[in-house]
């Protein structure tokens, strides 16, 4: 207990004096305006870089997904600056170190909104570190991309949600593995890391299962710790349960659990074919580190493969590896694009036209011009913003694993798809509306709100 | 909601496709002559499409191959289902042999010269896989080797059609060995419990109970309950009876099997700590890390191997041991000469400064190998497992590791009992003054202990690379447990190491069915803390004086 006491203080003055040195480089002449003005800023203040917050771990656990998120996101804002910037002004990226610290994540919001004046911010992975920083954006009133696929159940007006809602991933890749072409599954294990965003999504699966005419005999649901690393019962139940009917597993396990548990499937014999898995936290980066061998033919459902062959994609990557190589990230050429990579960029890219249309980074003008703007994505589609309730309509890929850790994709939707973020299965969320346009201004509500004029006054 | 209306589209674009491809082959073979004869038999031609984009003129083709019965194709088929079969521009098949890269014609298997060029994988997914599969076990029935023909058996037990039903029949009537013969009675009971003729259910039936295992219980029970015959209600009420006890003994040995191995994980993970806390009494925070550079100097051996004897790549492991116990030895003993050895006696300091050293590891490993898990890959001889019982699987890499753990724990002990060191070790652990009056450098002792810890730690840390994840965070997980594992056991005693850690791993994963693993865990920790109240010294208390 003292030890991790400890390590917490040392982590936190660590973070701390990082923190002052950038603010002490770089003072501001925005600095003495009130955070998110409503009205027009001062001319003034037009001619300095507009800043931008990056809000992901570099260290900790979550610095392993968490850091390419921010190398992307440098990229595309480099990108931007050498087109010239933004209404004649230049980006200037303000990049700070949560280290997986879900307390901390608030601190930072806090000090990029009021003390760094960020126009916007991206950031955050796990859905504790969202709903850690979200009060701090709705009462500063600041404006954050979310870009990873979560659990929905969620839609606030300071939120761009750039990742997958359950119904453009998790139910999708549920109904593949109903279908013929998945192998008629009739029986479900649903496994998955014991905190928020499995359970959630897990208590969708299962409504929606029911919907389908499973029972709650043929749906075996198990959680495992963070790090877990023995998953001998775990795969010996998995066999057992799919013994006499047709079986697949859903696996929400996040982070490097997943290893372990691969591993232990292919020894104790389960083949892709017989019994698949469809993971929706395990990517290209996910697989990076690791031997896939053993994992050969299980799924993974995301919006974004970056194995897709169209010329946005190959431009996309093309992009991504020259700026590795420039910048010479570890990694080097073994360096991959993923899902959540993709959702930054097409995040940046979003905010970056809605500032240009909106012809200020003032927060309410351009959450007002945000809503309707297409994207042309690296997975080849038209990906639109919805006004409503702040989430993309995006496509629905899934893809078997191959040996070289790439994903062949076997199934994808015509089209992008509107995102629920009330799910319509849980009773009790599908009488909710989210919805940020007239005269609904809400994103959890059952009857119309109007707008509070003078919010900030 | 996902619309389905791609697949269509997709379909019927994929038969177009195929109408081309075979147009386009027709051509080739009236417009050329080619010097490769056999490209008209139809066999090939089937085999060419199996290259097609649509599974569903795969299916039809493979349906078509399975019907020939020809023996020729299982190559292909095997190759198809890895991703080894490779299409050339003009619609030829080849396959590549496992790890090769020179292309082999489809029937023949003879290298095919000159190579052609700009072939491209075949694309495979479960779908197809799950077709081919059962029409390469009805090929492999009849195949020579034992292995063979008992993994078809199985492979077609449940996934059979009326035509692979008949294939086995016949393979049946001429199999000689009795554990092939078992498998594939099993496999066609399970297809004559459907039948309408009461006297092939009821002979199903006797074979169900004698070997059934619990995937039959669905249909058994359907029989128990619903059928018209009591005779065969009964039979297939025994039936259900017999393999549910059967059942439950194999869900006994597998628990008692997992639990073991979790064992000897544990033991791996708190052995060096059994002898750096337990004997040299060095509340050594930084343990883990020593894990954590055996793992990496596992890794590190194996990227040696890749580059320089790729060749012997296999065997990489053998010499990760004694390397792992050297970088980690000496790594303790440098340790132990620059630090520990001022703060003896000071518990509270060695807490601190070896927690210290321990962060400085896990930032100089992850600026050295990257905060990125490494991949240290099992050796394909420590992959898969041998399948005691139906649904009972012992993976190779679980037994490796409970092996280690034992001849670990041997060589520890003998090292302890047998040998001068050994004795000289358990003099200055006993009573320090006096091993000192009467000549033993207990400094020296000292620093080869805390080497040894270390170096034990290292050998750990090669098993744990084989089971879990190589990353700079690796000895975190592992420290708790190894502290709870010597706490329980008793300070000081190597004995109480090892039956605290198989106490511990057993009741664990006997617990872990019903409680799961996020209370299982909570519930050992419980009782442990019970324990350690009730018993203050561990299970096994050193007797006679000790100085602290």
């Amino acid at each position: 207990m003292r030890a991790s006491f400890l390590l917490t203080a040392m982590t936190l003055s660590l973070a701390a004096a990082g923190c002052n040195k950038t603010e002490e480089a770089k003072p501001t002449a925005t600095a003495s305006a009130p955070a998110a003005a409503p009205a027009p800023m001062a001319p003034a203040a037009d001619t300095g870089p507009i800043k931008v917050g990056i809000l992901h771990s570099l260290s900790g656990t979550m610095a392993i997904s968490e850091t390419s998120l921010k190398d992307v996101a440098l990229m595309t804002i480099e990108e931007i600056n050498a087109a010239g910037g933004l209404l004649g002004r230049k980006l200037e990226p303000v990049v700070v170190d949560p280290a997986s610290n879900w307390p901390l994540f608030a601190e930072k919001a806090r000090d990029l909104i009021q003390n760094q004046k960020v126009a916007v911010t991206f950031g955050c992975w796990t859905s504790v570190s969202r709903k850690s920083v979200l009060p701090v954006f709705e009462e500063l009133d600041g404006l954050l991309f979310y870009p990873v696929q979560y659990e929905g159940e969620e839609s606030s007006f300071n939120v761009f949600y750039t990742g997958a809602a359950p119904n453009q991933q998790a139910i999708p890749a549920v109904e593949y593995l109903m279908g013929k072409k998945g192998g008629s599954a009739k029986r479900w294990v649903l496994l998955g890391t014991d905190y928020v965003y499995p359970r959630t999504t897990n208590k969708i699966l299962r409504y929606f299962l029911h919907s389908k005419g499973v029972a709650d005999d043929d749906i075996m649901e198990k959680y495992t710790p963070f790090g877990h690393a023995d998953y001998q019962t775990i795969v010996a139940d998995v066999k057992k349960f799919a013994a006499g009917k047709r079986t697949a597993v859903v696996s929400t396990i996040n982070g490097d659990s997943n290893v372990p548990f691969y591993k232990e499937l292919g020894n104790q014999g389960i083949k892709a074919e017989d019994i698949p898995v469809v993971a929706f936290s395990v990517g290209e980066e996910e697989l990076r580190g690791i031997d896939t061998k053993p994992l050969v033919g299980h799924l993974a459902a995301w919006n974004y493969f970056m194995s897709i062959d169209t010329p946005e994609n190959k431009a996309f990557i093309d992009k991504w590896m020259a700026y590795v190589k420039k910048n010479n990230l570890p990694g080097g050429e073994k360096r991959v694009t993923n899902d959540p990579m993709e959702a930054t960029y097409i995040g940046i890219k979003m905010w970056a036209h809605a500032v240009e249309q909106a012809k200020t980074t003032n927060v309410d003008a351009v959450r007002q011009a945000i809503g309707y703007q297409k994207v042309m994505a690296p997975s080849g589609f038209e990906i639109e913003m919805d006004a409503k309730n702040h989430h993309l309509h995006k496509p629905v890929f899934i893809g078997e694993v191959k040996a070289d850790g790439q994903f062949h994709v076997v199934w994808k939707t015509e089209g992008p798809i509107r995102a629920q973020a009330w799910s319509p299965y849980i009773p009790d969320s599908a009488k909710k509306v989210a919805d940020w346009t007239y005269p609904w201004v809400c994103g959890n509500c059952t009857e119309p709100k109007y707008v509070v004029i003078n919010r900030h006054a | 909601m996902p619309t389905s209306v791609g697949i269509g589209n997709f379909r019927r674009l994929g038969e177009v496709l195929t109408v081309l491809r075979i147009a386009f082959i027709v051509a080739g073979l009236v417009g050329v002559i080619r010097s490769d004869a056999n490209a008209a038999e139809p066999l090939e031609e089937s085999l060419r499409e199996l290259a097609s984009p649509d599974s569903d003129v795969v299916e039809r083709r493979l349906n078509e191959l399975a019907a020939s019965g020809n023996a020729a194709l299982i190559p292909a088929l095997e190759a198809l289902c890895d991703a080894r079969l490779r299409v050339a521009p003009d619609g030829a098949v080849y396959y590549t042999a496992p790890k090769e890269r020179t292309l082999r014609h489809p029937l023949t298997g003879t290298i095919v010269d000159p190579q052609p060029s700009g072939t491209h994988e075949v694309e495979v997914n479960n779908q197809i896989r799950r077709q081919a599969l059962p029409v390469l076990a009805e090929l492999k029935l009849r195949s020579p080797a034992e292995a063979v023909r008992m993994a078809a058996a199985q492979e077609l037990d449940g996934r059979g059609d009326a035509e692979s039903v008949a294939i086995l029949r016949s393979a049946f009537k001429d199999e000689q060995v009795k554990r092939v013969r078992d498998a594939m009675a099993l496999a066609l009971a399970r297809w004559d419990l459907q039948s309408t003729d009461p006297e092939r259910q009821i002979a199903a039936l006797a074979i169900a109970r004698a070997l059934g295992t619990s995937s039959l219980k669905g249909e058994l029970k359907r029989l128990a309950g619903a059928t018209p015959d009591a005779s065969i209600r009964k039979a297939a009420a025994q039936a259900l009876d017999d393999i549910e006890s059967r059942q439950h003994f194999l869900d006994a040995v597998g628990a008692l099997f997992h639990g073991i191995s979790l064992a000897s994980i544990l033991l791996l993970a708190a052995l060096g700590l059994a002898v750096t806390f337990g004997l040299l009494g060095v509340i050594n925070m930084a343990h883990g890390e020593m894990l954590m550079l055996g793992a990496y100097a596992t890794y590190a051996v194996q990227m040696a191997f890749e580059r320089w004897l790729p060749g012997l790549v296999r065997y990489y492991l053998l010499a990760a041991v004694p390397v792992s116990f050297l970088a980690t030895l000496l790594a303790g003993v440098l340790l132990e000469k620059t630090v520990i050895r001022f703060l003896y006696g000071r518990p509270l300091e060695t807490l601190l400064a070896t927690w210290g050293i321990s962060l400085g590891l896990i930032q100089t490993v992850r600026l050295i190998f990257g905060a990125q898990n490494v991949a240290v890959a099992n050796p394909d001889w420590l992959g898969g497992g041998i399948e005691i019982a139906n649904g009972l699987v012992l993976p190779y890499n679980r037994l490796a590791v409970i092996a280690f753990a034992v001849a670990v724990a041997v060589a520890v002990w003998l090292l302890l009992q047998r040998t001068r060191l050994g004795l000289q070790v358990r003099a200055v652990t006993q009573n320090r003054a006096m091993a000192s009056c009467l000549g033993i450098a207990t400094r020296r002792i000292d620093m080869w202990m805390f080497g040894l810890g270390s170096g034990i730690a290292g050998l750990g840390g090669v098993a744990l690379s084989q089971i879990g994840n190589v990353g700079p965070e690796l000895g975190q997980t592992y420290i708790i447990d190894s502290f709870m594992v010597v706490v329980l056991g008793g300070v000081g005693r190597l004995a109480g190491t090892i039956v605290a850690s198989l106490g511990l791993g057993v009741i664990n994963k006997f617990l872990e069915p019903f409680a799961g693993a996020v209370l299982g865990k909570i519930v050992v920790l419980a009782f442990i803390i019970l324990f350690i109240q009730r018993r203050p010294q561990g299970i096994f208390a050193i007797k006679g004086r000790v100085e602290a």
